[in-house]
């Protein structure tokens, strides 16, 4: 791939003696949109918590739109990244979270405008017209001056989309968008997920378990399994003909 | 006579009813002092609260000393550590200040305890939400964590409201007039301590009463999920 706007290169992460990756090595092309699919444990949502800056990595290099996003360039080789440089490249990303985490004592309104206003520096003008916009991309327009609490689960996890997108980041980065919802909450969700894929030149990073939905939006999706990509391929061919035994048996248990 | 009000003890009615007006010049320093001490209490606490969560031990340990120290250390000896100690130093306090300060102090330490289990309540999602969105640390703690941890210090915060009043009575062995040390007084003078005496415990029902009632006031207008922000 030449220039991937994502790229692990050997890395590795372990919580005490767990290896959760693996060396892992792992690319994503500008635009590309990529499910990652995978038993529980895996590794999968580290691998989005590692490049939201959640977690750390114990090894290997993690390289966004070309620069090193746990190190940065020192005098004498990569050193460990400083909180300014951290805050730098976070600007770039932007994450939906399986519970939402929306921020309860917030309106739908405030909650988008937040960051926008005292992160990017926007007039408060200019960041409500940014959400608005958004609100009605994500269908919630009449629901701005609502609280969290107050809304369906659905509805609160576009919020969360709509606040992530409103901070204009290249990579969006979905982990489990659709885990923590009842059923039938979560069509419109995906609904919206999909409108954003087919719209936007967005790159787009998502773990799922959703695997008709990973099947229709992705163009490349990978099958992770104990800290390593055990299978990776564009989504015809991975769910139709895997090629290891590990992707049959983890796509015929879920599938069935 | 006292504070210019005579006392009329042709029966126990009117004994009382002529020094009601006594008592509640007590009551008012009572109240003064709970309310200065609650204050103290809840502005030091809060320091401490801070300088424990510091990430640097040199700040994080002395303090958790210090308030562990004053928590295991009874209000009495803070008292007159600071009453009988200080001016030979050539710090001179007025009684009622020294008083008020050694209650706030006193439960400084306790009230440090109360807003850390408030902002440790708050969620981790949150954190790394306010992360996700680049937020500054400040920025996250006095418009994310702030506003959900004050719901849920408020009724740990008004039992120490209580419990100070219940302490002001302490200050009158450093000679503060408060609404114990008066009803003594009144007693000594008259050969009566049953109505004054049971008239303070009357009064101080009173005043615990109405100070629960506005903390679960307070509590009750309250979000649980925070202070509003639109």
């Amino acid at each position: 791939m030449n220039d991937p706007i994502i790229k692990f290169d050997k890395v590795i992460k372990r919580f005490g003696d767990l290896t959760v990756l693996d060396e892992l090595d792992f690319e994503v092309g500008r635009g590309e949109k990529v499910s990652i699919i995978g038993p529980s444990g895996s590794g999968k949502s580290t691998v989005l918590r590692i490049l939201m800056t959640l977690e750390g990595i114990e090894g290997g290099v993690v390289t966004v739109n070309g620069e090193p996003l746990w190190h940065e360039q020192g005098p004498d080789g990569l050193k460990p990244a400083s909180e300014a440089h951290l805050r730098k490249m976070r600007a770039q990303l932007g994450m939906v979270f399986q519970q939402f985490n929306l921020f309860p004592h917030m309106t739908v309104l405030r909650n988008i405008t937040e960051a926008p206003v005292k992160v990017l520096g926007l007039s408060k003008a200019e960041a409500r017209e940014r959400a608005e916009e958004l609100l009605e991309l994500v269908g919630l327009a009449d629901q701005a001056q609502k609280y969290p609490h107050q809304l369906s689960g659905g509805q609160q996890q576009r919020v969360g989309i709509a606040r992530a997108l409103a901070m204009r980041p290249n990579v969006l980065l979905f982990d489990e968008p659709t885990s923590a919802l009842d059923p039938e909450l979560v069509g419109e969700v995906l609904t919206v997920i999909g409108r954003l894929a087919e719209e936007h030149d967005l790159t787009m990073l998502l773990v799922t378990h959703e695997m008709r939905f990973a099947r229709e939006i992705s163009d490349r999706v990978c099958f992770f399994d104990q800290g390593q990509i055990r299978e990776e391929g564009a989504p015809e061919e991975l769910f139709t003909d895997p090629k290891e035994d590990r992707t049959r048996e983890f796509l015929k248990a879920v599938l069935d | 006579m006292l504070f210019g009000f005579e006392w009329d003890l042709s029966s126990p009615a009117t004994y009382a009813a002529s020094i009601l007006p006594i008592l509640l010049i007590g009551m008012w320093v009572t109240i003064q002092a709970t309310v200065i001490g609650f204050a103290v209490a809840l502005a030091l606490g809060l320091i401490w609260a801070v300088l424990k969560a510091a990430p640097f031990r040199v700040i994080s340990w002395p303090a958790s000393l210090m308030t562990e120290f004053i928590r295991d250390t009874p209000l009495l000896v803070q008292l007159f550590f600071l009453y009988y100690v200080l001016p030979e130093y050539g710090i001179v306090l007025p009684a009622f200040m020294t008083g008020t300060l050694a209650l706030g102090i006193q439960y400084s330490a306790y009230t440090s305890e109360v807003y850390r289990a408030g902002i440790e309540a708050v969620a981790k999602d949150q954190h790394e939400a306010a992360r996700a969105l680049n937020l500054s640390a400040s920025r996250t703690f006095t418009h994310i964590v702030v506003p959900q941890a004050v719901p849920r210090i408020v009724p740990a915060m008004g039992n120490y409201l209580v419990s100070i009043m219940k302490d002001v009575p302490v200050l009158s062995v450093v000679t503060v007039l408060e609404m114990l040390n008066v009803a003594k007084i009144v007693g000594d003078r008259t050969f009566n301590y049953l109505v004054p005496l049971s008239m303070v415990g009357g009064l101080y029902l009173v005043m615990t009463l109405v100070a629960s009632a506005g903390v679960r006031l307070l509590d009750g207008w309250l979000p649980k999920q925070g202070i509003p922000l639109k």
